[in-house]
């Protein structure tokens, strides 16, 4: 018994290793690359292996970059509420009211926009969005308005619409898998000991959704928050975010050191942040056995 | 009849979500096929030109070509490391099982500006010359998980007596993985190597860090985007490809649920 254990762990690990080896090489080592370049200083062409902690004192002190993280926190945190706000009676409708053969294809429409080019997706907000664009053209000749509308386009307005309409079938799945997980019977139970409709939702439903509806929060936020293309295109430059400071520092300034103490930073505002999430729901995790 | 009244509401807020989500995309065919250098109101007359401009154009060509060979050894890379991936994760336990899966998904939840300034700071330390080379290793870094989230779901339903029985008529380990596991989740492979793909194709952060002066099509069409003289053909080039990912996405479908159907259980839905 122990042997036969012992070879399926061998098996296992002799299988694991191609993927594994990947991983390290090109995510593991390359991240830790990054965390030993924050703490070299860059030296205009070359990067000197001398340890310091100047990046990350320059980083913070950099009134600039606390806004630029401010703006990226709170343009993430409003995509997030956005997103799954509106995204939970759509999960819910598709566990509770679609029959079970008609699931997969609700599911494929929602999942398909996801799985196109999301530069386009973001690009045709511009174009919705501009000056001369599809909003200002449609209003203009219905006679609503003289003058194009300026406050569509460059704003954190639209980078939060934008995102939200890029992320929003990553909110609904999560929260659908946790619905579906649900056993109906506690429900009918619930409704049997005199619990009205409304506070049966509220007191068995909504407790047991919890686990998706925190993956639907991280799985949301921690990308958004990263996002280059949407205050780029949308936000025309003049609102950038994280990544749009992580991008300049690396690519056109070239401080490579600087760059990876933004990102380090960054990451660990994101994780401290999540982590803190999770640990104010951990009584909702914990329920499910 | 207040569960119908309550279903009904709820039917018209999704079908409303369905129309927010598709309306973007429903402009690309419209403006692609319209007469005028704009995009807006009111629609001019029909013409096909923004499309012809689009064949004719020489740099989107290279840039095509160029994102098919990525995405193309992208999933083929992908889906053969998430084949090992699949198989050892749901067949056998191993010590560190949850940290080494953890590290191997991990991309799916890392921004990509993260993987792509990360790796670029590698392979310039390397000394590696940036090409489709360096996006293909991005590319199969990102289109791993999907691969091994596919692929995990279709080793999960296969019936282990069915090895066991190939074991007990002779066959060897590699054998009867050739011959009874393998066109088991065929349907699997073909989905997971149509998503890798999918997601290879329309990629374009790490494509726009590592691909030194070789472009994609997602990076030429983000360089043609400061241009309005270009924007009707990028609406011809977006409706292209939104039809060709909703055709890859249909046939991923299609495999996925023959791969159900194969194993011999009901269908649950969805690709996650």
């Amino acid at each position: 018994m122990a042997t036969a254990q012992g070879a399926g762990a061998g098996q296992g690990l002799r299988l694991i290793a191609p993927p594994l080896l990947y991983a390290i090489l090109m995510l593991a080592i390359p991240l830790l690359t990054i965390l030993a370049y924050s703490f070299f200083r860059d030296d205009y062409l070359t990067v000197v292996r001398e340890f310091t902690l100047d990046n990350y004192r320059a980083v913070w002190a950099d009134p600039i970059f606390r806004a630029i993280l401010l703006r990226s926190l709170a343009v993430a945190g409003l995509v997030t509420l956005t997103t799954v706000l509106l995204a939970f009676p759509v999960a819910y409708f598709l566990s509770f009211v679609v029959p079970p053969q008609r699931k997969a294809l609700w599911l494929l429409l929602i999942t398909i926009p996801f799985w196109t080019s999301y530069l386009i997706r973001v690009f045709l907000w511009k174009v919705i969005l501009g000056y001369n664009g599809v909003v200002n053209s449609g209003l203009k000749s219905l006679g609503v308005i003289d003058q194009p509308l300026q406050f569509l386009l460059y704003n954190t307005g639209s980078i939060v619409m934008t995102l939200s309409h890029a992320y929003a079938p990553f909110a609904i799945l999560p929260i659908y898998v946790a619905l579906e997980k649900i056993d109906r019977s506690l429900l009918e139970a619930g409704r049997d000991l005199g619990e009205s409709r409304a506070m049966t939702f509220w007191r068995v439903t909504l407790p047991l959704a919890m686990p998706g509806v925190v993956a639907a929060v991280l799985i949301v936020f921690i990308p958004t928050i990263g996002d280059y293309v949407t205050p780029t295109v949308i936000g025309g430059g003049k609102i950038p975010m994280v990544a749009n400071m992580i991008q300049a520092q690396m690519l056109d300034i070239d401080n490579k050191p600087l760059g990876s103490a933004i990102a380090i930073s960054s990451m660990a505002v994101v994780t401290a942040l999540s982590l803190l999430f999770l640990l104010l729901n951990r009584r909702f995790l914990r329920v499910r056995a | 009849m207040s569960v119908a009244g309550r279903g009904s509401g709820l039917r018209v807020y999704a079908v409303a979500y369905l129309v927010f989500l598709y309306a973007p995309i429903a402009l690309l065919p419209i403006f692609a096929l319209n007469d005028a250098t704009v995009i807006a109101f009111p629609l001019k007359d029909f013409t096909t030109r923004w499309f012809v401009q689009m064949v004719e154009n020489a740099a989107l060509r290279t840039a095509l070509l160029n994102s098919l060979t990525i995405a193309l050894s992208a999933a083929v890379l992908a889906t053969s490391l998430g084949i090992f991936a699949a198989r050892a994760s749901t067949r056998y336990s191993f010590p560190a099982k949850g940290p080494i899966m953890g590290l191997i998904m991990l991309p799916l939840v890392l921004p990509e500006i993260i993987v792509a300034v990360s790796l670029l700071v590698v392979l310039l330390a390397a000394g590696v010359n940036l090409s489709i080379f360096t996006v293909i290793l991005g590319h199969t870094l990102i289109c791993m998980p999907f691969a091994v989230a596919i692929l995990s779901t279709a080793f999960a339903s296969l019936d282990t007596s069915l090895e066991e029985a190939a074991y007990d008529l002779g066959e060897t380990r590699w054998s009867a993985f050739r011959l009874v596991i393998l066109p088991l989740v065929m349907p699997g492979i073909m989905s997971a190597l149509l998503m890798s793909f999918t997601v290879s194709l329309d990629e374009f952060i790490i494509a726009f860090f590592l691909a030194g002066n070789e472009p994609t099509l997602p990076t030429y069409i983000f360089s043609q985007l400061r241009f309005p003289k270009s924007i009707p053909m990028i609406m011809a080039l977006g409706t292209m490809l939104v039809a060709l990912s909703v055709v890859l996405l249909m046939l991923a479908e299609y495999f996925r649920r023959r791969g159900v159907a194969r194993t011999g259980r009901t269908d649950s839905g969805g690709f996650l």
